[in-house]
């Protein structure tokens, strides 16, 4: 019992010679210069949000790298935004060619670089994944990784694919589980140090929302058919509502990716701007006291958050997909499209 | 006349934000009260309330958007 007592005290007391001098400091750092205050920012940066998390450091040294004369605003963007930089930080840049054919500019950027690194990393862990499963017996359990993936999967499988597509969900789970795992890693890989967000970027979310909705409609109209496929626009009103009706289903067609595309860039790209602004909450203030009590703490805490909405919005994304196509393929004719309208 | 873009996005994030908060406290509450009355239908309450947690959400974001899109302009 008394040892553990000494190394409780003497922990606190390795804090407290940690946080003291900090506290000392604050009124010191008030600086002339904006040269200087790049340097005191890269100083508080160093001293105590580096420890705490990567990516806050990487981000406080970008702060301090663009710290001549930027306003915070600026910066923030600089990390939200799609570049042709790829920043490591204190090592230097990489310059990414820019290409431009026929006034496109179809140049390799820093989040075009994340997508490979994630298809990338989802080939190389699936390959393994299921190099493992073929050379299972039917009565082994499998183990470590392929087990983690078999749990995501099954999940995928049944509570989503299963659940809100109904029979005939097979054909679309390939597309389920890939967005799923798209999704969730190019959300994961925003979080870790020199990453970036390219689900933060609205091209790809509006590119994988585009999917969803072609195939959301060869879905409705194998089911239906190219006349109840029409007949659905009219929402099986009176013909003198169709004015009125068709519009409204066709503009309806369209809010659905819409809404999926703006979900989840702007889920992904409001968590960064509130972590940023709450570092930069003690650049602002030129403070420690800040630093240490508030923009350390909720940052951190902020940032928990995000590791959870990562998870959540792949889910919400691929949930919503198969919700879309199970609704559109739905047989019960227009029971389906009460459901469908209370949706929105 | 500058600095109305700035008021009309910070009054209008927080309007947004007042009502995602009423929407989705709205279905918590709804949703916790279902999950006393039920327990065993649970997962089924918690998928809808997922689900309709993250539609509400939607709409907030995007006046959230449209605000930052003001500050930023």
């Amino acid at each position: 019992m008394k040892p553990v007592i000494v190394k409780q005290a003497q922990a606190f007391l390795k804090v407290l010679a940690l946080a003291v001098p900090l506290l000392m400091n604050t009124g010191v750092s008030v600086s002339a210069s904006p040269a200087e205050a790049g340097a005191v920012a890269h100083d508080t940066a160093a001293a105590v949000v580096a420890e705490t998390a990567g990516e806050h450091a990487g981000a406080a040294a970008e702060g301090a790298g663009a710290g001549h004369g930027d306003k915070p605003g600026d910066v923030i963007m600089h990390h939200i935004l799609d570049s042709n930089v790829f920043a490591f930080e204190p090592f230097g840049e990489v310059e990414l060619p820019r290409i431009v054919v026929g006034g496109f500019d179809i140049s390799v950027t820093k989040h075009v670089v994340m997508l490979w690194v994630v298809s990338a990393i989802l080939l190389v862990i699936f390959s393994l994944v299921a190099a493992r499963y073929k050379n299972l017996t039917n009565r082994q359990a499998p183990k470590g990784l392929a087990n983690a993936m078999e749990a995501l999967v099954d999940f995928i499988r049944l509570d989503v694919a299963k659940a809100n597509i109904g029979p005939g969900y097979e054909k679309y789970l390939p597309y389920l589980l890939t967005v799923f795992f798209f999704v969730l890693l190019c959300n994961l890989l925003g979080l870790v140090p020199y990453g970036a967000t390219a689900t933060g970027n609205i091209n790809v979310t509006l590119t994988l929302a585009t999917f969803t909705f072609f195939i959301t409609q060869v879905a409705a109209l194998k089911a239906h058919g190219i006349k109840g496929y029409l007949a659905h626009l009219t929402g099986g009103t009176h013909p003198a509502l169709w004015i009125i009706m068709i519009p409204i289903e066709f503009i309806g067609l369209f809010t659905k990716p819409v809404a999926l595309t703006i979900r989840l860039f702007a889920n992904m790209t409001a968590g960064h701007i509130v972590i940023l602004s709450l570092i930069f909450i003690s650049f602002i203030l030129k403070s420690y006291i800040v630093a240490v009590v508030m923009s350390v703490p909720f940052s951190i805490f902020i940032y928990l958050l995000e590791l959870f909405v990562a998870f959540l919005q792949a889910f919400i994304f691929t949930m919503l997909s198969a919700l879309f196509i199970g609704l559109a393929s739905a047989h019960e004719g227009h029971d389906g499209h009460d459901s469908e309208v209370a949706a929105h | 006349m500058e600095g109305f873009g700035f008021l009309g996005a910070g009054i209008g994030a927080g309007l947004a934000v007042i009502g995602a908060g009423l929407g989705i406290g709205n279905v918590a509450a709804s949703a916790a009260e279902g999950v006393a009355r039920q327990p065993e239908a649970t997962a089924d309450i918690r998928t809808t309330m997922i689900i309709a947690a993250a539609l509400i959400e939607g709409v907030a974001l995007f006046g959230e958007v449209i605000c930052v899109l003001l500050a930023l302009k």
